[in-house]
C-alpha cells in the first residue's frame, strides 16, 4: 500500500458533513440531459443536483432506465454536458472541449461491469495501461506499482497470464487494479462486483473504502449488492431521471 | 521483439502484441504484403530487363555517334537511309571513321520444329563496327560468303551447341533459301523482340535480304577523331545532313530515345502490373487493419475512458502498418531474388536486383501500408467510451 499512501495525507481534508461544496470533488447543478433528435427527443435526466465529498463511498441506486448510467457517463467526462453544470475536481465540464475531457479522464478510474481487458496483453500489461497514460515519469516504476496492486487483489501468481487464461473473477480484479493503479481522485464503478464471488467482492470494496480513508479517493458506485450497501457512506436513489432519495439528507 | 519495440516506441507495443496474438491473421497479412511486393519487384525486374536488353546492342557499338533515318524509334525499325550520308559524314570535321550497319531479322529453325528469332547485323568486315573482340577477331572469316557469327546467349539453345562451334565444328543451317555457315560465337543476349543476334558481312546480308540494297543501310556508325568534341561534331553533322531523311545523335542519346519509346509508347503493360500489385497490397492490409480495429473497439473505448487521446490509437494502427510492411517485404524480397534467378536462367533476360529498386519498393510498401492504416484509423472514431456502461 506504500505507493498509494505516498504524499496522500497532506491532501486529505477531514471528512466534514455537508454542506461543504468547497471541498467537494464533484458538484452537479441543474443537470438536464436528452437523447434522440426532434420528435424522438427524450429527456433522460431532470434537474439533477448532487455533490460528492472526498473520501466517501457513495452508492447510486435505481432501476434500469432510471438514468444512473447517463449520470455516470456525464460526470465521468465520457459524454458532453447539454444543460446545467458539472464541476469535476474544479473543472467545469459544460462546454469543455475534447482535449479537456481527455485530460480530466486521466484523474478518474473506471471499473466497468465487463472487465474490458485487452486480450493480447498480460494481466501486468493491462494494469500498466492504466499507468502509461500519465506519461513516462509515472511509468518509471510501472512494474512494481502494477505488481503491488495485483498482489493486493490476490493475483500475485497470475501477473503474466493473458486474460483468456484467467477466471471471470480474476479478470475483474485485474480491471480493478487497472482503474486504481494511476491513483485516481475519483473512482466510477458500474456493478463492479457482479462477476466476483462474495469474498473478492468484499475485498474490492474494502480496498476502495481504504483508499477513501487514506487518500481521500471518492467512489461513486452503481450496485444492487445488499452486502456492499451496508458499507456505503451514502446512498443516492434515482427514479425516472430524477434524484428521489439521499441517505445523507435523512 | 516486444522489448525492442518498447524501446523504440517508448510505450507498450500494443500493435505488435495485437498482431502476434492472432497468428492466422498476421500470416494472411504478411502473405498479402509479400505477394504485393513480389508482384511489384517482378514487374520492375522485367522493366529493368527490357531496358537492359535494349541497351545491350548500343553498348556493343564501337562508335560515338549514330546516324539513322529521322523516323527511327528503335534500332530495329529505322528505315534505310542513303549510304551517301556516310560519305557526307566523313567530310565533316571531327569524324574519324564512318561505317554502315544493316539490320534484319531471320527465323532460325530448330531440330524440334520450333524456331528462334535472330536479329541480324550486316557489317563491313574491313571495319570495326562492334567493340566485342569475339567479333573483331573473326572479321576475316566473315568476309567469306554466307559465313556468320552467332550469339552464344541465344535463348533456349543448349550451351553444348555453341561449345561445339567454338571447338571448331562449324554449324550450317538454312535460312531464307540460303545455307549459312556459323563459324564462331560472341555474347550479347536476346531481349523482348528477338532471342539472340547473328552477325554477317554486308555482302552476306544482302544475299539473305535480296530486297535490300547496298546503297541503303539502316544506320551509320560514326567514330570521333581523337580530341574532337562530341556535341560540336553532332551539330556539324546535323548541319551537313538533310534533316528530312537522317538524324545524327550521340549513341547514348539514341539509346535513350529507344528506351523511352519502348517503355512508354509500346503496350508494355508493366506499369499496369505495378498498380495492381499496389492495389492488392492496399486492399489486404486495409482489410486486416480495419478488422483488427473493429475487433478491439471495446478495448479502445476502455483506453479512451482511461484518458488516452485519439493520436494514441492512430499510433497503434500505424505501428501495425509499419510492422506489416517490414515483415511482409523481407520474404517478398527473398522470393523475388529467387524468381529473378529462375527467370534469368529460363529466358536469358538481363534481370537482376538493384539496391535502388529494393529500397524503392520497400519505401513503396511502407507507403502502401501507411495509406491502408490511415484509412483504417477512421474506424477508431467509432470506439465510444460512453457505450461501455
Amino acid at each position: 500500500m506504500a505507493r498509494i499512501m505516498d504524499g496522500a495525507a497532506a491532501t486529505v481534508p477531514a471528512v466534514i458533513e455537508a454542506p461543504a461544496d468547497a471541498y467537494a470533488r464533484i458538484i452537479v447543478r441543474g443537470l438536464n440531459h436528452w437523447f434522440g433528435e426532434r420528435e424522438a427527443r427524450k429527456q433522460a435526466l431532470f434537474d439533477i443536483d448532487l455533490s460528492l465529498q472526498p473520501g466517501r463511498l457513495t452508492i447510486l441506486l435505481g432501476a434500469s432506465g432510471s438514468g444512473k448510467t447517463t449520470l455516470l457517463t456525464l460526470i465521468g467526462c465520457l459524454r458532453r454536458v447539454q444543460e446545467g453544470s458539472v464541476t469535476l475536481l474544479g473543472t467545469e465540464l459544460a462546454g469543455a472541449d475534447e482535449s479537456a475531457l481527455v485530460q480530466c479522464r486521466r484523474r478518474l478510474g473506471f471499473i466497468f461491469q465487463a472487465h474490458n481487458l485487452h486480450e493480447s496483453l498480460t494481466a501486468l500489461q493491462n494494469v500498466r495501461m492504466g499507468l502509461e497514460v500519465h506519461g513516462r515519469k509515472a511509468e518509471a516504476q510501472w512494474r512494481e506499482a502494477s505488481a503491488h496492486l495485483l498482489a493486493l487483489l490476490g493475483l500475485t501468481d497470475r501477473l503474466d497470464y493473458l486474460p483468456a487464461n484467467l477466471s471471470g473473477g480474476q479478470k475483474q480484479r485485474v480491471a480493478v487494479a487497472r482503474a486504481l493503479v494511476g491513483n485516481p481522485d475519483i473512482v466510477f464503478a458500474d456493478e463492479p462486483t457482479a462477476a466476483l464471488d462474495k469474498e473478492s467482492a468484499l475485498n474490492v470494496v474494502t480496498l476502495l473504502k481504504r483508499l477513501g480513508r487514506e487518500r481521500g479517493t471518492t467512489t461513486l458506485m452503481v450496485t444492487h449488492d445488499a452486502k456492499i450497501m451496508d458499507l456505503a457512506d451514502r446512498i443516492v436513489t434515482m427514479e425516472e431521471g430524477r434524484l428521489v432519495g439521499d441517505s445523507s439528507e435523512t | 521483439m516486444t522489448t525492442l519495440l518498447e524501446r523504440v516506441l517508448g510505450r507498450l507495443p500494443i500493435g505488435w502484441l495485437q498482431l502476434v496474438h492472432n497468428k492466422a491473421r498476421l500470416a494472411a497479412a504478411l502473405a498479402g504484403v509479400g505477394f504485393a511486393s513480389v508482384l511489384v519487384l517482378m514487374q520492375l525486374g522485367f522493366l529493368g530487363a527490357l531496358v537492359g536488353s535494349i541497351r545491350l546492342p548500343y553498348d556493343e557499338m564501337s562508335a560515338d555517334i549514330l546516324i539513322s533515318a529521322s523516323d527511327m524509334n528503335t534500332l530495329a525499325d529505322a528505315s534505310p537511309l542513303p549510304r551517301q550520308r556516310m560519305f557526307e559524314a566523313l567530310s565533316v570535321e571531327g569524324v574519324a571513321r564512318a561505317t554502315p550497319l544493316y539490320y534484319g531479322k531471320v527465323d532460325w529453325k530448330q531440330p524440334g520444329g520450333t524456331s528462334r528469332t535472330l536479329d541480324v547485323f550486316g557489317i563491313d568486315p574491313s571495319a570495326e563496327t562492334f567493340r566485342n573482340p569475339a567479333i573483331n577477331t573473326r572479321l576475316r572469316d566473315l568476309a567469306l560468303a554466307d559465313v556468320a557469327l552467332i550469339d552464344a546467349k541465344t535463348r533456349n539453345v543448349p550451351r553444348e551447341f555453341f561449345a561445339a562451334i567454338d571447338e571448331g565444328r562449324p554449324h550450317t543451317f538454312e535460312v531464307k533459301g540460303r545455307t549459312l555457315t556459323v563459324v564462331g560465337t560472341f555474347e550479347i543476349g536476346g531481349g523482348f523482340s528477338a532471342d539472340g543476334y547473328l552477325v554477317v558481312s554486308d555482302q552476306s546480308f544482302l544475299r539473305l535480304f535480296p530486297q535490300r540494297a547496298s546503297g541503303a543501310p539502316n544506320h551509320i556508325l560514326v567514330t570521333l577523331a581523337p580530341g574532337a568534341d562530341l556535341a560540336r561534331t553532332v551539330a556539324r553533322l546535323s548541319a551537313v545532313l538533310p534533316a528530312y531523311d537522317s538524324l545524327a545523335r550521340p549513341v547514348a542519346e539514341a539509346f535513350e530515345k529507344d528506351r523511352v519509346f519502348q517503355t512508354t509508347q509500346r503496350p508494355v503493360g508493366l506499369g499496369f502490373g505495378i498498380v495492381i500489385g499496389l492495389l492488392v497490397g492496399i486492399v489486404i492490409v486495409y482489410q486486416v487493419l480495419s478488422t483488427d480495429v473493429a475487433d478491439h473497439l471495446k478495448e479502445y473505448a476502455t483506453f479512451k475512458a482511461i484518458g488516452y487521446p485519439q493520436r494514441f490509437f492512430l499510433g497503434i494502427v500505424f505501428e501495425e502498418a509499419l510492422i506489416l510492411a517490414v515483415l511482409g517485404f523481407i520474404p517478398g524480397l527473398l522470393v523475388s531474388l529467387a524468381l529473378y534467378v529462375v527467370v534469368a536462367n529460363v529466358t536469358g533476360l538481363p534481370i537482376a536486383m538493384t539496391g535502388s529498386r529494393a529500397v524503392f519498393v520497400f519505401l513503396g510498401t511502407i507507403a502502401m501500408c501507411a495509406l491502408s492504416g490511415a484509412v483504417a484509423t477512421r474506424k477508431v472514431a467509432r470506439a465510444n467510451p460512453a457505450d461501455l456502461f
